[in-house]
């Protein structure tokens, strides 16, 4: 495996380091990484948890693509070298490790909770929700803050106030879900935000939870432009 | 000054971090996680919460559930404010936007679960943790007063004359290492599921809370209690949600039996009967395994024995609408389609009964220091959990801890504790130095190799005295071969080396109270089965285990008696009615 080491401080820019990794039929790459780490360099660093897909923190660049580590298998390589990197598109903090503090502030901006307006129910009573209006916005639901997307989008990477595929989806999924009683407008309608996408659909091939982002986007083009011819209407 | 400051990200620490905030917003509230909170591994949770909802159910039943479940070793006072408590809990988190499936007429969907009577599991399809941590972290975004440390890793609390003052914690992106002064303190930082080798849980879960308290004098409780889940897949130990049986799943042994009708869990049945053969609880389930390998029963693979789960006839239609994440771990991980395929499964730990010893408010002997969710022991789970009971439990006892914390924050004011600085530079200094490397030594990965393969020995399904005290002298002799590892890492910036050898640490010292608590209970109960001692002795043990740390660094192990409210001990009844 070929690694880009960066330590902060010591490397003016990132170098790749090889190490021999023994090819196991069901080793994912991120088993590859634990050898290195656990056999070979204790000094390699990079993020990993839940080794099942939905923690979200094992993305990585891995032969020049954006993938969950823990989801891409050696065996797909071949005999290698697998050249792994971190995320691009991201400023780097360390070796694999990279700087994700930019889509958190996005994620908080577009207010990622239901919006309700007058008197709230009491705790004993639940709204009802249809499996169909479930339906409509689960797919949103289903993001795991990997940022493939981000990785992936070619806007993002050229323009960082571009608000971003999972950001957007996210905000979808709220105004989506009958309970919410917000559009987002202020957030979604700006020009970094859907109007910013050139549709190129990178973040929906990349996504491993199939959310189509790149859906999200182009549905709120929509409504974002049913707002401004009708400024009164909602969604 | 922090007012209540927790420590872990996930549904607990959110939980309580809410309720601080809602109840008092001038308290200033911090979450320090070492990962970022949606990373938190309440997000792998996936079967579903349960709560009486539904007409035909009860809190009592719920209750007896509990309680039988748990082998009566549940302190039933704290199960009654449990089960009371979910129902408003999981309604909350729907006010909050939880996706909970649901019924056609719009009404939120209950399902089967193990070792329940009634069907009152809610579930969100089977990723119910993963929208649970989600829609409370998007929930806490709301409160823009809660701070949050994320990736800061807690090393040390600071303890002075019986009440805590903070906590040291190391920025895990500069190496900063900073004492953060607080009045309350919530350990909310799960299990430690990593002191075995063969786990659901993940990298994370390496008990640093409990060895937080631990260290500073505050008990553990029922630490012997190490839950197995029957169904995980082999090598990576992948959980196979309950939900998967829950749903109409079989388990059948290599002959194509369903082989739990040999151990007194009922008949089978083509659909799923409540509290009988797969919807028993998890202990008897995986120690039914345990019986059909010793019968030759089991199938052999690389990565050891399997029985196998069979979903077949439940058709792809039910299997992507109820279970779509067990289909999509098993085409992702296992190579297989459990719509055409057998999946093959063995026991695989799970979740820890045990933890830091709390009363029903969170509270730990330690003054201003609380505990909730999987860390803590109130204890509602006894000597074995139902599924589908610890996610209410993160969001009960996680509120609880929260409201606590922040009445002993506002009746204990004062200003920062001259123990803070003292102990903190002590600590800075300890860091410091492990952060100078060594290019001798052992290496961390080989010696937490060693710790995991000597507690599966000595404390799996099934233990005895003789090799749980000769796992007491291999785990002494592991923690002193720890002080002399080989470090690589000496840089500053995310540094995951020094973390790794800290957890590290905290796991050799919760193995050791796991080893001695097995070692004085000489009894079976629930999941802690001695094949020297196989019978319950309600005489002696009708009490849980509660472990110091003497002051040589070894445990110390007594008993504390259960609390019984309105259900006396009794035979623990499946498949029979």
């Amino acid at each position: 495996m070929e690694v880009a080491r960066y330590r902060p401080g010591q490397d003016a820019e990132p170098v790749f380091q090889g190490y021999d990794v023994p090819l196991m039929a069901d080793w994912a790459v991120l088993d590859g990484l634990n050898h290195i780490k656990d056999q070979l360099d204790g000094s390699l660093s990079y993020r990993w948890s839940c080794r099942m897909g939905v923690c979200g923190s094992c993305g990585m660049t891995v032969n020049g693509e954006a993938r969950l580590t823990c989801g891409t298998f050696l065996s797909e390589y071949g005999d290698g070298p697998v050249r792994i990197e971190p995320l691009k598109g991201f400023p780097v903090i360390r070796d694999l490790v990279v700087d994700i503090d930019d889509f958190l502030a996005k994620l908080s901006s577009v207010r990622p909770w239901l919006i309700r307006e007058g008197e709230e129910l009491p705790l004993t009573a639940e709204h009802a929700q249809t499996p169909a209006q479930l339906e409509a916005y689960k797919q949103y639901s289903m993001c795991i803050n990997c940022l493939l997307c981000y990785s992936a989008c070619p806007v993002y990477v050229l323009d960082p106030d571009f608000l971003g595929p999972a950001a957007i989806a996210l905000a979808q999924r709220y105004n989506l879900d009958s309970r919410d009683m917000g559009d987002r407008f202020d957030v979604l309608g700006a020009d970094e935000a859907v109007w910013g996408c050139t549709f190129v659909g990178e973040c929906t091939r990349v996504c491993p939870k199939h959310v189509d982002p790149a859906e999200a986007i182009q549905r709120y083009k929509v409504t974002a432009a049913l707002r401004s011819v009708l400024p009164w209407s909602k969604r | 000054m922090i007012d209540v400051l927790i420590v872990g990200g996930g549904g607990a620490g959110l939980r309580a971090a809410i309720a601080v905030a809602e109840t008092d917003p001038a308290l200033k509230v911090a979450v320090v996680s070492k990962v970022y909170p949606m990373r938190s591994h309440t997000v792998s949770a996936e079967g579903g919460a349960a709560a009486v909802i539904g007409a035909g159910d009860t809190l009592d039943e719920h209750c007896y559930d509990t309680i039988s479940g748990g082998d009566w070793l549940c302190d039933q006072d704290a199960v009654e404010a449990f089960v009371a408590e979910a129902p408003r809990e999981l309604i909350q988190l729907e006010h909050w936007g939880c996706p909970w499936s649901r019924e056609s007429d719009g009404r939120v969907a209950v399902r089967p679960f193990g070792g329940m009577k009634k069907m009152r599991t809610w579930y969100a399809a089977d990723k119910t943790g993963f929208h649970l941590l989600h829609t409370l972290f998007q929930t806490t975004l709301k409160y823009r007063d809660i701070i949050r440390y994320d990736e800061w890793f807690v090393t040390k609390l600071v303890v002075d004359d019986g009440r805590v003052h903070g906590v040291v914690a190391v920025e895990i992106r500069t190496g900063r290492i900073e004492t953060i002064p607080a009045r309350t303190v919530i350990l909310a930082t799960g299990g430690c599921g990593k002191v075995f080798p063969f786990t659901t849980n993940a990298a994370i879960k390496t008990g640093d809370g409990m060895a937080l308290a631990y260290r500073e004098g505050a008990p553990l409780k029922d630490m012997e209690f190490v839950q197995y889940h029957p169904t995980g897949l082999p090598f990576t130990g992948i959980l196979i949600t309950e939900a998967a049986r829950a749903e109409g799943g079989w388990l059948i042994n290599k002959d194509g039996y369903r082989y739990l009708q040999d151990y007194d869990l009922g008949r089978p049945t083509p659909t799923p009967k409540l509290r009988s053969m797969e919807l028993g609880p998890r202990d008897r389930l995986s120690q039914a395994f345990v019986h059909e390998q010793h019968k030759n029963r089991t199938v052999d693979t690389p990565y050891g024995p399997v029985v196998y789960l069979d979903l077949r006839h439940l058709g792809e239609g039910k299997i992507d609408s109820r279970i779509p994440f067990v289909r999509e771990l098993c085409r992702s991980y296992q190579n297989l389609d459990p719509a055409t395929d057998l999946i093959p499964v063995r026991p695989v730990v799970h979740y820890m009964m045990g933890g830091v010893h709390t009363d029903v408010h969170g509270a730990t002997p330690i003054a201003g220091l609380y505990a909730a969710g999987e860390t803590a022991c109130v204890s509602i789970n006894g000597a074995n959990r139902l599924g589908s009971n610890s996610l209410p439990e993160i969001l009960v006892f996680g509120r609880r801890a929260g409201l606590a914390a922040a009445e002993f924050a506002r009746s204990h004011a004062g200003g920062e504790a001259p123990a803070a600085r003292s102990q903190g530079a002590d600590e800075r200094r300890r860091l410091e130095r492990a952060r100078e490397g060594s290019r001798h030594g052992e290496r961390i990965a080989d010696l937490r190799e060693r710790m995991q393969h000597t507690l599966e020995g000595a404390a799996g399904i099934y233990r005895t005295g003789d090799v749980l005290t000769k796992a007491v002298d291999t785990l002494a002799e592991l923690r002193e071969r720890a002080e002399r590892v080989r470090v690589d890492d000496t840089s500053a910036a995310f540094n995951t080396e020094l973390i790794n050898l800290q957890e590290l640490h905290a796991m050799l010292e919760i193995a050791q109270t796991i080893v001695a608590c097995a070692l004085n209970r000489q009894e079976s109960r629930g999941a802690h089965q001695r094949t020297d001692f196989s019978a319950r002795d309600d005489e002696t043990y009708l009490a849980h285990s509660l472990v110091h740390r003497a002051p040589d660094g070894t445990p110390s192990v007594g008993l504390l008696p259960v609390t019984i409210t309105r259900w006396p001990p009794g035979e623990r009844v499946y498949g029979r009615d």
